[in-house]
């Protein structure tokens, strides 16, 4: 057997299974979305009409915004926390190793079960949350955490902050651990303090970690579908109905399969975007991040 | 001062991330009865285990046999692919090669809620919907592009020395393969194995999409049926979700460690 025929069979099933159930659905997708296809009878073709339709309903424009909403205020929030507790994990002692244990407890639920403990904890009669706020005296603020339409955004943020910072700390901890010693010892040496420290060492040597944390934090927000999905299936009056809850919506319940098709495309454009930010940041930072580690 | 602020606040955020966890354990262990008239956030005065035998008994080892199911089939068809085609872009590197990477690569930014619909049809076409295989088969396919990163960049830092010296030898490529390429990657694949395990059993999107027969549901999708059947019996819901996890909760207490480092490892440098 040539070489040439032995690499055709090392790299076939690879190419085949990523192209029937990868890159065909995803042009799939953009086909799709130019017919009036309901999931049953033959889609015809119909143009730009869905996109059309698109630009002018409110509602996916609101979708559009609150995904963009969500996507922004988890990551002001996860990423000082993540920051901190990975910078705090990345010590070693006892005391941070048995602490950890705790932190990482999240990374083992899926989002369904995230989800559902949630939606007992946060119930407004029986709730584990309001209970306890009544009980030590603060029951104004007692919310109506997943039924009132200006709180429940926040609530979701906040539960999928618990859910993701772990994972983001583990990331930023790993990072920490890289850094050479030799730095930190040289900048002693020459009288700098520990924030000092922090702001020309540990910041500067971070930026990959960063920027990898960062595109995930993003990317990841675009597919906040399982939670929100079971959480408050996208209400109430549609007040956390990202893009991904309204498509599955669309395509699946509506069964205009066509019309969530252009949600999906659109969820997908902006994934492609913020991945190529990233490749496009990594690709000289890691670089030039692994120099500054060697000089 | 700052010493004790830091102490106050990591067991502050201890308690918030296991808190949580706790109350479904507590609440998992109470009757029915005392979910509504206990106090939440305390421990329960009697312990009660019917719970957890009346969600065995409501066909929860089928559930739990098709994760398992979905989730060994993705790995066995995931590595294989993955392994051989991350052989071949590093040992066997021509134009053609290196253009497919860039493809894999381009998968990665492809978030899998953007092709659910097309793939929704794609199943039905082929005759799979309402399939494990349905299930099993996408999963695979968008667990490739990282897969093969992590790979890639393992074997990558194989010397080729060690690949000069076997061929010197006599050794063929499949040789190189299983005797060389595959016992040195061995920490790259468990970290493929440990990521992709997590991210299959706790999917919920290709279940919920891509079966409809009750009989098929893995353990995410039976949990939010339990929700949505059960909705008075809490306790029992969340001995089934305490229960959906125990997989992943044997794997952390036996090795936390590497359990940590497959989920991240497709994202350190």
């Amino acid at each position: 057997m040539t070489r040439g025929v032995l690499r055709i069979i090392f790299i076939a099933p690879s190419v085949i299974l990523f192209s029937i159930f990868g890159l065909l659905p995803m042009l799939g997708a953009v086909l799709l979305s130019l017919t009036n296809w309901n999931g049953l009878n033959a889609p015809k073709f119909v143009g730009v009409t869905n996109w059309v339709t698109f630009a002018h309903d409110p509602q996916a424009w609101h979708s559009l915004v609150l995904t963009l909403e969500v996507m922004g205020l988890t990551w002001v929030i996860q990423t000082p926390l993540s920051v901190a507790i990975g910078m705090f994990l990345a010590g070693r002692s006892k005391y941070r190793e048995i602490l950890s244990i705790f932190y990482f407890l999240p990374l083992l639920f899926s989002s369904v079960a995230i989800a559902i403990v949630w939606s007992y904890i946060l119930d407004p009669n029986f709730g584990l949350l309001n209970e306890l706020l009544t009980k030590v005296g603060l029951g104004r603020l007692a919310l109506d955490w997943l039924g009132s339409p200006s709180v429940v955004l926040w609530t979701v943020v906040a539960i999928v902050s618990w859910q993701y910072i772990p994972f983001h700390s583990l990331l930023y901890q790993s990072g920490r651990r890289q850094i050479p010693n030799s730095l930190y010892e040289a900048a002693i040496i020459d009288g700098a303090n520990e924030l000092q420290r922090f702001v020309y060492i540990t910041v500067p040597q971070l930026k990959y970690t960063f920027i990898t944390s960062t595109t995930l934090m993003l990317t990841g927000s675009l597919t906040f579908f399982d939670l929100i999905y079971i959480l408050t299936n996208g209400g109430p009056d549609n007040a956390s109905n990202v893009l991904a809850v309204n498509m599955y919506d669309t395509a699946f319940s509506k069964q205009q399969m066509g019309y969530g098709s252009v949600m999906a495309v659109v969820i997908a454009l902006m994934g492609i975007v913020l991945s190529l930010m990233l490749t496009r940041f990594t690709g000289f930072t890691r670089m030039e991040s692994q120099q500054q580690g060697v000089a | 001062m700052k010493k004790l602020v830091v102490s106050v606040l990591s067991i502050v955020w201890a308690v918030l991330s296991f808190y949580p966890v706790l109350y479904m354990l507590f609440e998992s262990l109470r009757t029915q009865q005392t979910y509504l008239t206990g106090t939440p956030w305390l421990p329960p005065t009697r312990i009660y285990l019917g719970n957890f035998s009346s969600v065995l008994e409501e066909g929860f080892f089928r559930y739990f046999l098709n994760s398992i199911i979905v989730a060994v089939l993705t790995l066995i068809i995931l590595l294989l692919c993955a392994v051989l085609g991350s052989y071949a872009f590093v040992r066997m590197k021509s134009k053609g090669t290196e253009r497919v990477f860039t493809l894999f690569l381009s998968g990665l930014a492809i978030p899998v809620q953007a092709a659910i619909i097309p793939l929704y049809a794609i199943v039905e076409k082929m005759g799979l919907y309402n399939t494990l295989w349905a299930i099993i088969l996408p999963s695979a396919a968008f667990a490739l592009p990282l897969s093969i990163l992590i790979l890639v960049n393992f074997v990558r830092d194989i010397p080729t020395e060690l690949y000069e010296a076997m061929i010197l030898e006599g050794v063929g490529e499949w040789g190189l393969l299983l005797r060389l390429t595959i016992p040195l990657a061995r920490p790259a694949v468990t970290a493929v194995v440990i990521y992709n395990f997590v991210q299959v059993w706790n999917n919920f999107l290709f279940p919920l999409v891509m079966t409809e027969s009750p009989n098929l549901q893995t353990l995410p999708l039976a949990l939010e049926h339990f929700q949505g059947q059960y909705t008075m019996n809490v306790p029992a819901i969340l001995a089934s979700v305490l229960l959906s996890a125990v997989p992943l909760i044997a794997a952390y207490i036996v090795a936390r460690r590497q359990l940590l480092a497959g989920l991240t490892a497709g994202f350190s440098r």
